[in-house]
């Protein structure tokens, strides 16, 4: 298997082969595999259908895989029961999209948290310090525990989300486009509490976006995805400095600040439904050759921490790497 | 033109060489039962045949209500001021019919979502060709349907004979957005109004999107006028930028100036909050506080509670919009201590101009 071997034994979260096909059909995720280590952030990219929120859904077992295998610090996830399910998931929170639907609107933030609180345990008479101590920490003020969701503006919201996946003290926070429906100007406050609280409690995120500049910001690792399937992952540093896939460079290529050369792909991302053959991105790829639409490139290592699937890679020791991005 | 509006008395005679669109001290105000809110403040700009305009703003900045406000799109809450003309002639007199006639005719608009703008319990070739018909753009039935197929193809659609007879569910959402674009193209427009055309596709399919946009308007020499939170768009597309803040410009020229070497506070803000490569993990430049609520009202300048800039005069006179370059205008005298004060109609790039 090509998925990344990690640097260090520190593993918190593996899954190794995730697959899940719809009854349409649909093949959503195809032999996905996903490494988190502790206290890293994970960067899952990709457009909208790519799967990346089925793979978010499988590793937080909200859907289950028809194959394949979860790992949450050693323990079987799918296979997890009752109570040891139920510290697994104290253990792993969510941050939505969407604030304004992902809290109840007839809750006050207080209330929002206390149910976390509640639903693993935490004694009573350590809410209210607990609440407090939340909202100080995602940067709200007191007054906003008994708020509804009605009266904050968005990015109090995203903060409350975040207090709220915080009160279970956490070892993986799995943000979903946490940042995506946020302004710009409030997209980096938030972007840049959830580093502080990374080094501050030491909690390792799985940040999923469209948006691969947000992505290669806060990531340490990125893991790009095309129609259900993983086409590159490496080292946010290696991704921006040398892409091996086109559909990377491309990405990048829409990315600010970056000096490269806009590339426009040709025609629509193709049906999950009914994929293309061989590379299910040969139809749009700009560098595609004739072995493209009939063999399936498999991820291959192509440098330390650096995975790719794409045919390209194979000839990359006898022709220019330039020709990647032709 | 084939749409017959009878002409107002305050209209001026029709200059040839004029700009397509021209909003002179555009206000919207709307009246609520609790306060009045001011959504647009006094926004002045012009947008010349061939020639795109970005506003450029975060939510509730008032970029739609200013595009909306053109095509007077609002009911009857909302007080509309100012100047608006359209190729030389006054919109904002003309009587509820004429307007009708304005509007998909010589204005068209593309909205955000193309999912919500199209009728989904109607085939695409009818809805291109009902606008067509109406604004007696086609002779016949069988003409508007050679049209119809003919905007299909100008927009980029693979099969258009076969995207005719489709139902809107059946197209993507690029695709969707491509018909809504023939839509807005069909009655040959002066002016397009684009309010967040690309945001909700994909990145890949905006790119797209962008370029159509940009060869329609080689070709149909029209005046685009585009509203969009996404600084990169702006950076694409924009010959000129006006970024809105709370109501009013506070800095308008050409794209490329006022992105590269911002001269307001806000339009620096909205540039630094961007996540770059170079940008330590973290640190990010992000904007303290949150913009004015609507409804509050504030004398001085809109942005100084939350400017690092600001020093007392700030808080006590709106500064007007100042010269910082030929044709570049920023709405901040602490930045920018010698400028004068400047013609806000100015910020065309010089070839357009």
């Amino acid at each position: 298997m090509g998925f990344l071997m990690p640097d260090t034994s520190e593993v918190l979260l593996d899954a190794v082969s995730l697959t899940k096909t719809f009854g349409n059909g649909t093949r959503a995720v195809d032999s996905v595999s996903l490494l988190v280590n502790r206290g890293e952030t994970v960067g899952l990219v990709g457009e909208s259908g790519c799967g990346k929120s089925t793979t978010a859904k499988m590793l937080l077992r909200l859907l289950s895989p028809d194959s394949g295998s979860v790992r949450f610090d050693g323990v079987d996830l799918l296979a997890a029961r009752g109570k040891q399910l139920r510290a697994m998931r104290k253990r792993l929170q969510v941050v939505p999209q969407n604030p304004q639907t992902s809290l109840n609107p007839r809750l006050t933030v207080r209330a929002s948290i206390e149910f976390n609180l509640r639903a693993h345990d935490f004694p009573k008479s350590e809410w209210k310090t607990r609440v407090a101590g939340l909202l100080d920490r995602v940067g709200l003020a007191e007054r906003h525990a008994e708020a509804f969701p009605h009266e904050m503006s968005g990015g109090q919201l995203q903060r409350a989300a975040i207090a709220r996946a915080l009160a279970s003290e956490p070892d993986l926070v799995v943000c979903d486009e946490a940042v995506s429906a946020l302004d710009k100007s409030v997209q980096a406050q938030v972007l840049n509490l959830l580093v502080e609280l990374q080094r501050d409690l030491g909690v390792a995120y799985l940040f999923i976006s469209h948006d691969l500049s947000v992505v290669e910001h806060i990531s340490d690792r990125v893991v790009v995805m095309y129609l259900g399937k993983v086409v590159e992952e490496g080292t946010a540093a290696d991704l921006w400095s040398q892409p091996k896939h086109p559909y990377t460079t491309t990405l990048l290529s829409a990315s600010p600040g970056t000096g490269r050369e806009r590339i426009v792909l040709k025609g629509d991302p193709p049906n999950p439904a009914n994929p293309p053959s061989g590379c299910t991105f040969h139809t749009r790829c700009p560098a595609a050759f004739d072995r493209c639409s009939v063999e399936v490139p498999q991820l291959l290592t192509v440098g330390r921490q650096h995975n790719s699937a794409c045919w390209l890679n194979e000839t990359a020791d006898t022709i220019e790497p330039a020709a990647v991005s032709a | 033109m084939t749409v017959d509006t009878p002409a107002p008395a305050t209209a001026t005679t029709t200059a040839p060489a004029g700009p397509a669109l021209r909003v002179v001290n555009l206000s919207t105000v709307f009246r609520t039962r609790t306060a009045e809110v001011k959504a647009v403040r006094s926004v002045s700009f012009e947008v010349e045949p061939g020639e795109t305009l970005v506003l450029l703003g975060e939510s509730g900045s008032g970029k739609s209500v200013t595009a909306r406000s053109i095509m007077r799109l609002h009911n009857s809450r909302a007080k509309i001021e100012g100047e608006v003309t359209l190729s030389g002639e006054s919109v904002l007199d003309l009587d509820e019919k004429s307007m009708r006639a304005l509007r998909g005719g010589r204005v068209a608009m593309v909205p955000q979502d193309p999912s919500a703008a199209l009728d989904p319990l109607r085939r695409v070739g009818k809805q291109i060709t009902e606008v067509l018909l109406l604004h007696k753009q086609a002779s016949s039935k069988k003409d508007a349907k050679a049209q119809a197929v003919e905007l299909l193809r100008l927009v980029g659609i693979p099969d258009p004979q076969r995207a005719f007879r489709s139902y809107p569910h059946e197209l993507s959402g690029g695709m969707r957005q491509r018909v809504v674009i023939a839509i807005g193209i069909s009655c040959d427009p002066a002016v397009i109004i684009a309010d967040e055309p690309t945001t909700a596709l994909d990145v890949t399919v905006q790119a797209q999107i962008l370029d159509l946009f940009a060869e329609l308007q080689k070709r149909l020499s029209t005046a685009l006028l585009m509203v969009t939170h996404d600084v990169l768009v702006a950076a694409d597309v924009a010959d000129v930028v006006a970024v809105m803040y709370a109501g009013s410009i506070v800095e308008t020229g050409p794209a490329r100036e006022v992105l590269e070497n911002p001269r307001h506070p806000h339009t620096k803000a909205l540039l630094g909050a961007l996540p770059r490569h170079d940008t330590a993990r973290g640190e990010l430049e992000s904007i303290p506080g949150a913009p004015p609520i609507a409804g509050q009202d504030f004398a001085g300048c809109s942005f100084a509670s939350r400017c690092g800039f600001a020093q007392e005069s700030c808080v006590e006179h709106a500064p007007p919009l100042l010269q910082v370059g030929s044709r570049h205008l920023a709405a901040c005298p602490v930045l920018n201590p010698a400028a004068a004060v400047g013609d806000p109609l100015s910020a065309r790039p010089a070839e357009v101009a």
